[in-house]
């Protein structure tokens, strides 16, 4: 059971690897121009990162949504409806560069801030920030002004800032003249966000991330997921309590899947899969609600 | 077949219909052309 957390570690820095393949575009300042580029990613992931050898499905999304009412953002809408039926939030724990930044700032040793109602109430803010952000002003200015904005990319996204903004402003000396009000503030989010992640759990995936909040409506279809088998199941409320994310339940809305709860579960009801598995008898299993 | 089984039927039979329809119509192409030329407003530099 030990080994789980260094299996998902290794899975995430492989992912965050094979997103940002392009190594060599880092020290230039470069982007890839390959034909993988038309591929979007199931994490987030800038397309303007040098590194970046495929499309950021939310980018991608903004601007297709631009294209309205020329276009339908058929490709993009597709994708993330097969990526969200098949693994849903399953990315988030396993598959996106930016949540494991998050994690391993979490590590450094300071106080930090647990779960609370208060927490529960601001995980709904990346609904609106995916209504808003994502699609309602990329479309608006779209049908008004016939304009690409992608808004979450140009004022919120950090992780744009982190991979493309400040690692393209270091390598290329001429983008520091550019430089303005936009990057000041698109840099003071991303400070604030990767700060915060030092002393709140994922911060950002939890708050802000849109591409969390699509994949989250897929909760009760995803076909992998971490699931509870209700036969063993003794509803003591260890796995809501050990988890860091806003769960009200094992495999909710809020469940990025990464199993560390299986580890605290005495029963040892909680697997990772898909659904049905043969399961023993509840009066076999001993376990009663008096146990919680 | 349960009813979580048909949902999930009908939910891909629609997103593959979305992506087969998306790349017919050339949606791969856009999102290239906007992913190998930098936004600069995208990554917040200008």
């Amino acid at each position: 059971m030990g080994d789980r957390p260094l299996k998902r570690r290794l899975i995430q820095l492989a992912s965050a690897l094979i997103y940002n393949a392009n190594m060599a575009g880092f020290g230039k300042g470069e982007l890839y121009r390959g034909a993988t580029k038309g591929l979007c990613v199931p994490g987030l992931n800038c397309y303007s990162c040098p590194g970046a050898v495929a499309a950021c499905p939310l980018g991608s999304l903004q601007n297709a949504l631009s294209r309205l009412p020329r276009k339908a953002p058929l490709y993009v809408a597709g994708f993330l409806v097969l990526v969200g039926l098949t693994l849903g939030r399953v990315v988030c724990g396993f598959a996106c560069p930016f949540g494991l930044i998050q994690e391993l700032l979490h590590k450094i040793p300071t106080p930090k801030i647990r779960k609370s109602r208060w927490t529960r109430y601001l995980s709904w803010l990346k609904y609106g920030i995916l209504a808003v952000f994502v699609v309602a002003i990329p479309v608006w200015y779209a049908w008004t002004e016939g304009y690409p904005l992608p808004a979450f990319c140009k004022y919120i996204c950090p992780a744009g800032t982190l991979e493309g903004g400040w690692s393209l402003v270091a390598a290329r000396p001429e983008y520091r003249g550019v430089v303005g009000g936009l990057f000041g503030w698109k840099s003071a989010v991303c400070i604030a966000v990767l700060v915060g992640c030092v002393f709140c759990y994922r911060a950002f995936c939890r708050f802000l991330c849109p591409l969390g909040a699509i994949y989250s409506l897929f909760a009760r279809v995803a076909l992998v997921a971490v699931r509870v088998d209700k036969r063993l199941c003794c509803e003591c409320g260890l796995c809501v309590e050990r988890c860091k994310m806003d769960v009200r339940r094992v495999g909710d809305r809020e469940c990025i899947h990464c199993g560390e709860c299986r580890a605290v579960c005495p029963k040892n009801a909680i697997y990772f899969g898909r659904e049905k598995r043969i399961c023993q008898p509840a009066e076999e299993n001993g376990c009663s609600v008096s146990e919680r | 077949m349960t009813r979580k089984n048909a949902a999930r039927l009908l939910i891909a039979a629609a997103g593959v219909l979305a992506l087969a329809a998306g790349i017919l119509q050339g949606d791969m192409q856009d999102t290239m052309r906007k992913a190998v030329r930098l936004c600069l407003e995208c990554v917040g530099i200008g």
